[in-house]
């Protein structure tokens, strides 16, 4: 929409002589870390009446630039709620879902979600694709204590009481991805590009990257910071760096590159001669619906690190792959069979189904009492583990597994985690996060603080 | 007689080494190595790759080859097949076996790839074609492989084209600087100095300098002069480099920019639409390619590569043909009337996008770089003129030329300017003004789908492609001088090459806004853009 409005700008100013300055008001995308307050829980979620389906709102864009990634999450939750339904519902209810497109417009994502939860009386809500995107709903989510299940891989450095993330925090895929490129197998990588689209993630990525590379004795110099605008379509003069500053070294390329800028940059590799062998790129948000309509060949044997690949071979995900092949072609969905599955569709999964089991278990659809019964919940998921919900930091246990692209689209997982490991979403490599305590039970109750909010005396005195 | 039984006790040694290690590994060994492929144990894999690499045998390079192009299959019971000519799968260790039970390709990734690269290159060292030993050459010369060296030296000593001995002798350089003689020490130092080779720039600056207690790092004068005049060299040919590598990069995004802004050039630039779905012409430029690539993947796969020459009269002649229907219901009735022009155009480009996603689905499509395009020529170390982005360059002098030449040397041209300079006084003279609006409205288009051509090729293909290029048409028209070509061209060339001379010094983002800002500054004391206007049309503006 604002590319839109400067475009409107660059139209009067051509036909009106060109006076006055050209005003483009720049991305407001950093706003700051969540400060979640606990907040006297206000009861302002209408209460459903306790037979009739339970609402539940699916909160994705289904139109505008992040439509291309959304819509699958949107239809993988339909088709979990389908399953569900299936089965019996939850507590012998059906679930209702409620599907309302907040147009890939950030204001317009906090609106939906108030007329999800304040309308619509939604039980809980899945949703949310980009951080700007969450930190737009975050406030109505606390301030009318709704649920939030988000299910995309994000920075971290923050925890809300009322969301769950089932996406993986940076410990749970840069990290482990820089660990592996700088081991011998990986290449043994001893300079570093961090390359991004100019926005909160990249950044906030970057940020403890960086800490964690020079905590491994990186030196300063060894480090390459480069930014680039959304859309960005020429790589030539970034390409020729990253090759000058590679230099006799090993080195790799972390690239936290968004969406259609990929496209230019990893054909500007090939054609200047950098295969995967000389310096491997790794990239968190290259995954095989963005692999989906491009021409692979530039890509093979680049790195992607997530916490499910559509390639794993187990029964669950046999299981959720045909599911969701034989959905699509009963629903009729758009490009039919070269539909595929991917990371986020799988945390979409996960995170509806740990919310219907904490439902049966709470006999209720309450918020204040699923919130407690999500924390502990597993799911056997389409990773190949059975992942726990941490009820302390509200972040799903998620295995790591590191891959290389294929020809056709698909990975080849080279490297992965025993099983699952736990969320650190303040992370420990960024001095002042490492402070911080994300944990919501007793005494803490907190998801960004250094020091816990329920005393200890005042425990005791109730006791 | 005493030199010669020292010399015939020497040739026995000779021969005696040479043959230990010559033997090809036996027959079974290999097919042993060629079953562990596909075992999935890394170690074993790893053993096997090395193993095959030495025995020197002559299925060692077809087995090879084939691992490293995933087209290597083995069944069942370890057989390795590769397809041989016109595709069929053959035994690689020859007989007429078949594939026994399911077949299993073994899995290569990048840690195999860096072992198989100067493996493969190895082998290919004596190859008759001397393309081949080159590209090998340089292969080997991208790591160290001290075991691959006395190998490497021979071919060296046996080579007579200067490139490729130049090439080896860098490769040999790689484990020669580090080794212990002196002389070979300093020809790897004279080669690294005329290859001017910036990736040992590290190494050198440490033989030059001192280590931390103050100590030479290299004992050696001659070295150590050596090293200084290596690292100077190699300091000229950074500067150069930068300098022509950035005046090239300019080049080639002026190229697209031109390509972009040269249909709204006419559009907009003479005809005074400001049309907002000129973007949407680009991109329905790109999508008209990749059908086009389509219709070849299905027709005539065989020619496939020939899809782009075809696209590009088929953009041309499908964006112009939308370009006129536009132009014959809605842009005629808006003459003159700017505001309702640019909201009408938006809606339209609103309309276009919606119209693309319900007929090719909100996904990017993939259009594939044709063989030719892709990949580049290294004009020198660190610098690689990229095909596609040259085809660029010669595809928007092609356009720029076209246009050139219709607005200056055909009626039509003649017309097209009689009427954008005064449209009564051409309708006076009996010319058809209605007819010629239409004409020049889709000439713009369609060169706006020849744009749309060039984007295909370098980025992705999406129904929001437009979007990323209408705010770069319109600041090139605009800063160029609105209604002038030539304007167009210096405004397109001189962004370009601003914008790639501001990049490595300010980055991308800053590089923008910086760019932005000199815009406004510029189009503030100059409104009439690069190239103004002269005469009466000027003062009707």
């Amino acid at each position: 929409m604002k590319s839109r409005y400067e475009l409107v700008l660059a139209g009067l100013l051509a036909s009106v002589g060109c006076k006055g300055p050209g005003e483009t008001a720049p991305a407001a995308t950093s706003a700051a870390p969540a400060a979640s307050a606990v907040a006297a829980a206000p009861a302002a979620t209408p209460k459903a009446s306790d037979t009739g389906p339970i609402k539940v709102g699916i909160l994705h864009s289904l139109s505008g630039t992040m439509a291309i990634s959304e819509t699958s999450l949107k239809d993988v939750a339909l088709m979990t709620i389908d399953q569900i339904n299936a089965a019996g519902g939850v507590k012998g209810r059906k679930l209702e879902p409620v599907v309302v497109d907040p147009a890939s417009n950030w204001p317009l994502f906090a609106e939906k979600a108030r007329e999800l939860l304040q309308k619509e009386g939604v039980a809980v809500t899945f949703g949310c694709w980009t951080s700007v995107s969450r930190k737009s709903v975050l406030p109505v989510f606390e301030e009318l204590n709704g649920l939030l299940f988000y299910p995309v891989q994000y920075e971290g450095e923050e925890s809300s009481y009322n969301v769950f993330y089932t996406g993986a925090a940076p410990n749970q895929q840069a990290i482990p991805a820089v660990e592996y490129l700088m081991s011998k197998e990986g290449g043994a990588a001893k300079k570093w590009v961090l390359l991004g689209t100019d926005y909160v993630y990249p950044r906030t990525t970057n940020k403890i990257l960086r800490y964690f590379l020079k905590q491994k004795g990186v030196a300063e110099a060894d480090i390459m910071e480069e930014y680039t605008p959304f859309g960005h379509a020429d790589y030539q003069t970034i390409v020729a760096n990253v090759k000058k500053f590679a230099a006799g070294t090993p080195t790799a390329v972390v690239s936290t590159i968004n969406g259609d800028s990929n496209v230019p940059f990893y054909k500007e590799l090939a054609n200047q001669g950098l295969k995967a062998s000389d310096i491997p790129v790794v990239a968190f948000s290259v995954g095989e619906e963005e692999l989906r309509g491009i021409d692979t060949k530039p890509l093979v044997g680049h790195l992607a690190a997530w916490n499910y690949f559509m390639s794993i071979e187990n029964p669950e995900n046999k299981k959720f792959i045909a599911d969701w092949k034989a959905y699509v072609k009963a629903k009729n969905l758009p490009d039919g069979d070269k539909r595929v599955t991917n990371d986020p569709m799988e945390a979409t999964y996960v995170g509806i189904k740990m919310w219907a089991q904490a439902v049966e278990q709470a006999g209720t659809t309450d918020v204040n009492a699923v919130r407690q019964a999500v924390g502990g919940q597993t799911v056997k998921a389409p990773s190949g583990f059975t992942l726990t919900m941490d009820g302390k930091n509200h972040h799903l246990h998620k295995p790591v597994y590191i891959a290389e692209i294929k020809g056709d689209g698909q990975f080849q997982v080279v490297w992965k985690t025993e099983g699952p490991i736990r969320a650190m979403p303040w992370s420990p490599f960024v001095p002042e996060s490492a402070k911080k305590v994300a944990d919501w039970s007793f005494p803490w109750v907190c998801g960004n603080c250094t020091e816990g909010k329920f005393k200890t005396d005042t425990a005791t005195a109730g006791l | 007689m005493n030199t010669r039984a020292l010399l015939s006790i020497l040739a026995i040694c000779l021969f005696a080494l040479l043959a230990s290690v010559s033997t090809p590994a036996r027959a079974q060994d290999l097919q042993q190595a060629a079953k562990d492929l596909s075992s999935g144990d890394k170690a074993k894999v790893a053993a096997a790759v090395d193993l095959i690499a030495k025995s020197s045998d002559k299925t060692a390079l077809a087995l090879l080859e084939a691992l490293a192009k995933d087209s290597l299959k083995v069944d069942t019971a370890g057989t390795p097949f590769a397809p041989g000519e016109g595709g069929s799968l053959s035994p690689v260790f020859g007989g007429d076996a078949k594939p026994v039970g399911a077949l299993s390709t073994p899995m290569v990734d990048n840690r195999m790839r860096r072992q198989l690269e100067p493996a493969l290159a190895s082998l290919k060292l004596g190859f008759p074609d001397p393309q081949v030993r080159l590209s090998a050459a340089k292969d080997l010369a991208k790591s160290r492989n001290d075991d691959l060296a006395p190998l490497i030296r021979a071919a060296a000593a046996k080579e007579t084209d200067p490139d490729i001995k130049t090439a080896m002798q860098m490769a040999l350089a790689q484990t020669d600087l580090y080794g212990s003689d002196k002389q070979l020490k300093l020809a790897a130092l004279g080669a690294i100095e005329a290859a001017a080779d910036a990736s040992y720039k590290v190494e050198l600056e440490r033989l030059t300098g001192k280590d931390a207690s103050g100590k030479l790092n290299e004992p050696d004068d001659d070295v150590r002069r050596a090293a200084g005049a290596a690292v100077a060299s190699i300091e000229v040919r950074a500067l150069w480099l930068s300098v022509v590598s950035n005046l090239f990069y300019g080049l080639s995004l002026g190229s697209v920019l031109l390509l972009c802004a040269l249909g709204l050039a006419i559009t907009f630039g003479l005809m005074r639409v400001i049309n907002m779905a000129h973007g949407e012409l680009l991109m329905i430029g790109a999508y008209t390619t990749f059908a086009v690539q389509q219709f070849f993947q299905t027709y005539m796969p065989a020619h496939q590569d020939w899809y782009l020459i075809a696209a590009i009269p088929a953009a041309f002649i499908a964006t112009a043909a939308i370009g006129m229907a536009l132009e014959r219901t809605v842009i005629r009735f808006l003459y003159g009337r700017p505001l309702e022009t640019l909201l009408a155009t938006w809606g339209i480009s609103l309309i276009l996008i919606q119209t693309v996603r319900l007929i090719f689905g909100a996904q990017n499509v993939a259009v594939a770089n044709p063989s030719y395009l892709a990949g580049g020529i290294e004009v020198m170390p660190g610098f690689v003129l990229t095909y596609s982005r040259l085809a660029v360059i010669v595809f928007s002098s092609a356009v720029i030329g076209f246009v050139w030449f219709m607005l200056q040397k055909t009626p039509l041209g003649l017309h097209v300017r009689a009427v954008t300079q005064n449209r009564q006084m051409a309708a006076g003279i009996g010319i058809p003004t209605r007819r010629v609006d239409v004409w020049t409205f889709g000439i713009g288009s369609g060169v706006a789908g020849l744009g749309g051509v060039a984007l295909s090729q370098l980025g992705n293909v999406g129904p929001e492609l437009g979007q990323q290029y209408i705010v770069d048409s319109f600041m090139v028209v605009v800063l160029g001088g609105v209604g002038k070509l030539a304007g167009t061209l210096a405004g397109a060339f001189g962004l370009g090459v601003l914008n790639k001379l501001l990049e490595p010094a300010a980055g991308a983002v800053l590089g923008k806004i910086i760019i932005l800002g000199f815009i406004i500054l510029f189009i503030q004391r100059r409104p009439q853009g690069i190239f103004a206007l002269k005469g009466r049309a000027a003062e009707a503006m």
